[in-house]
């Protein structure tokens, strides 16, 4: 036997006696990329959160404080946070209720080819590019687009128009209103919707539904009273996929949408060309906290079960 | 009695659900072939092939393409190489700290992008180190690494501790044991899990336009495009194109990991 495979050989009896020495290899390299990279980066950010800067020179001053936090409650600021979260609620709402029966479709009445259709057209949007989705929105929303071309065509325009008349949701063209955002929202995260519940509807007894039909519940009392407790968890997985993305985007609302910012707008613009990198870094800090709160939640109610 | 037929509204509203998800993304293959250059007219004027043509002879297209199959490339070596380690730590043994590793590989994923993203920019800029090809690599990689791990995870699981022992007994080390036992059986898995990190990729911009410096990938070409057209059919052929790339490896990863306990896709 050679020398180079004598040394594998007691390499491998030293890694098979210590599969401690083994773990080590093993976890150190990822541990350290994400450690170092990862980690080190969040910490370098949350610390910037706690800098202020100087409004008349424009530099940064690295002194501890917390003043960069109460710049948030400004009602400019705060404004984009609660709009950012009342989004995020509505397009997590909308997911729930455009995904669902798909999901329970695909969960209890899909079998053989149709069960490989509603996975694959689950996951082809899920996977397909987020920038190829919202473009495809672009074009659907424009004012000489297919929607509005399609309410014309069915003498609906007046209809679209007294919509558009509505403030808030509303504005001069779909491409330009909250409502465009909120489609275009609801279009690229429904998928993340989708897949938990079914997981979850999939885990469900068929013979559980069927002992509430032989104990005399009508079809939408089992559903109401079975089935959606026990999809529940489901649900809220999914929504926490909804919400945080919803949270964090700066672009669909770039795209689509009126001129008033999200906080990834805000995040974005403040780090740009403000160069207010401690205000943009606070604002950062929103969705985490958030998030940290939305999880806590989930995890009491089980929800990660079913991811 | 429960019956095997759906009630008529639940298929009206799952198809509808799925009519949804698709019919936008059938549009921009319909967009590729206009004649219309200057709106986004509906219906189409007329249909033609030459913004094939057109797109096929710019430079700054072929050049975002090419840097963007270059950073996927590279990124999902390096996922497979880590997320592989880390399924294989933590799937075989359990170790203190071993919640933890698996919270901190999801936790690029599961934050929003932008904070990964201007985590990522603003350590850049402490640490004085200048964007480059290599910093898109290093945001890429880090979020593509849950990927390769979701899918390694499973399958690890699945190969049972005796066929190792088996091969061990039977004279193999570990070496041999891995490339002859181990590999075979989780190497789907791990083509699976290398597709669909090569697709989140590839298509990554959120992440992207922190860590990038002057340098544009394909998705950063579209969002320039998007946010100002300058040449709107030309868009809609590079739409159409990645639609297709992204489809294939995601289509691949399907039929490799199907009829599995866990399917691939599942981590995105």
């Amino acid at each position: 036997m050679s020398r180079h495979t004598n040394a594998a050989v007691s390499l491998s009896d030293l890694l098979w006696r210590r599969p401690n020495l083994l773990l080590l290899i093993l976890i150190l390299p990822p541990a350290l990329w994400l450690g170092i990279i990862y980690l080190g980066s969040l910490f370098a950010l949350l610390a910037q959160s706690f800098f202020s800067i100087d409004e008349f020179s424009g530099v940064i001053q690295y002194e501890l404080t917390l003043k960069t936090y109460g710049e948030l409650f400004r009602p400019a600021n705060f404004d984009i946070i609660v709009r950012t979260v009342v989004m995020a609620g509505a397009v997590t709402i909308g997911a729930a209720v455009v995904g669902f029966p798909v999901a329970y479709y695909a969960a209890r009445y899909a079998r053989g080819k149709w069960k490989a259709i509603f996975y694959l057209g689950v996951m082809m949007p899920l996977w397909s590019s987020y920038l190829v989705k919202v473009y495809s929105w672009k074009l659907i929303l424009a004012k000489e687009g297919i929607l509005n071309w399609l309410f014309e065509t069915l003498h609906l325009g007046w209809l679209l128009n007294a919509y558009l008349a509505i403030p808030i949701i509303g504005g001069n063209s779909l491409s330009v209103s909250s409502t465009g955002t909120f489609l275009v929202f609801l279009y690229v995260w429904i998928p993340f919707m989708i897949l938990p519940i079914q997981a979850s509807l999939e885990r469900v007894p068929h013979t559980m539904l069927e002992a509430s039909g032989d104990l005399g519940a009508r079809p939408y009392q089992t559903f109401l009273h079975v089935l959606l407790p026990l999809a529940l968890p489901g649900v809220i997985a999914g929504s926490i996929f909804t919400f945080s993305l919803t949270l964090g985007d700066y672009i669909i609302p770039q795209i689509v949408g009126s001129s008033r910012r999200f906080i990834g707008q805000a995040v974005y613009a403040y780090q740009g060309t403000a160069g207010n990198i401690p205000l943009a870094a606070a604002f950062a800090v929103v969705p985490i906290v958030l998030m940290a709160f939305y999880l806590w939640i989930a995890k009491r109610k089980g929800a990660f079960d079913a991811l | 009695m429960h019956s095997d037929r759906a009630p008529m509204g639940l298929k009206v509203a799952a198809g509808l659900g799925l009519a949804f998800m698709h019919l936008p993304i059938l549009l921009i293959f319909v967009y590729a072939f206009t004649t219309e250059d200057k709106s986004y007219q509906w219906p189409p004027p007329g249909f033609t092939l030459k913004w094939f043509a057109v797109t096929w002879g710019r430079t700054d297209v072929w050049e975002a393409m090419s840097l963007s199959l270059k950073v996927a490339s590279i990124s999902t070596v390096i996922a497979l190489f880590l997320g592989t380690l880390c399924a294989a730590a933590v799937s075989r043994t359990k170790f203190f700290g071993r919640e933890a590793i698996s919270l901190l590989v999801i936790l690029p994923i599961a934050l929003p992008g932008i904070i990964t993203g201007i985590s990522l920019r603003s350590a850049f800029n402490l640490a004085e180190i200048p964007f480059s090809f290599w910093t898109i690599v290093l945001g890429h990689a880090t979020f593509c690494v849950v990927v390769v791990y979701n899918n390694a995870v499973a399958r690890f699981r699945r190969v049972s501790g005796s066929l190792v022992e088996a091969s061990m007994d039977l004279g193999a080390n570990s070496f041999q044991t891995f490339r002859y036992v181990i590999l075979p059986n989780i190497s789907t898995a791990l083509l699976a899990g290398g597709m669909l990190a090569f697709a989140l990729s590839f298509d990554e911009v959120i992440v992207t336009t922190f860590t990038a410096g002057q340098q544009q990938t394909l998705p950063i070409w579209m969002l320039e495009e998007l946010v100002r057209p300058r040449e709107r059919p030309v868009t809609n052929v590079v739409a159409m194109v990645v639609v297709i790339v992204t489809f294939l490896p995601i289509l691949g990863a399907y039929y490799l990991t199907r009829g599995t306990d866990t399917v691939a896709g599942q981590g995105k």
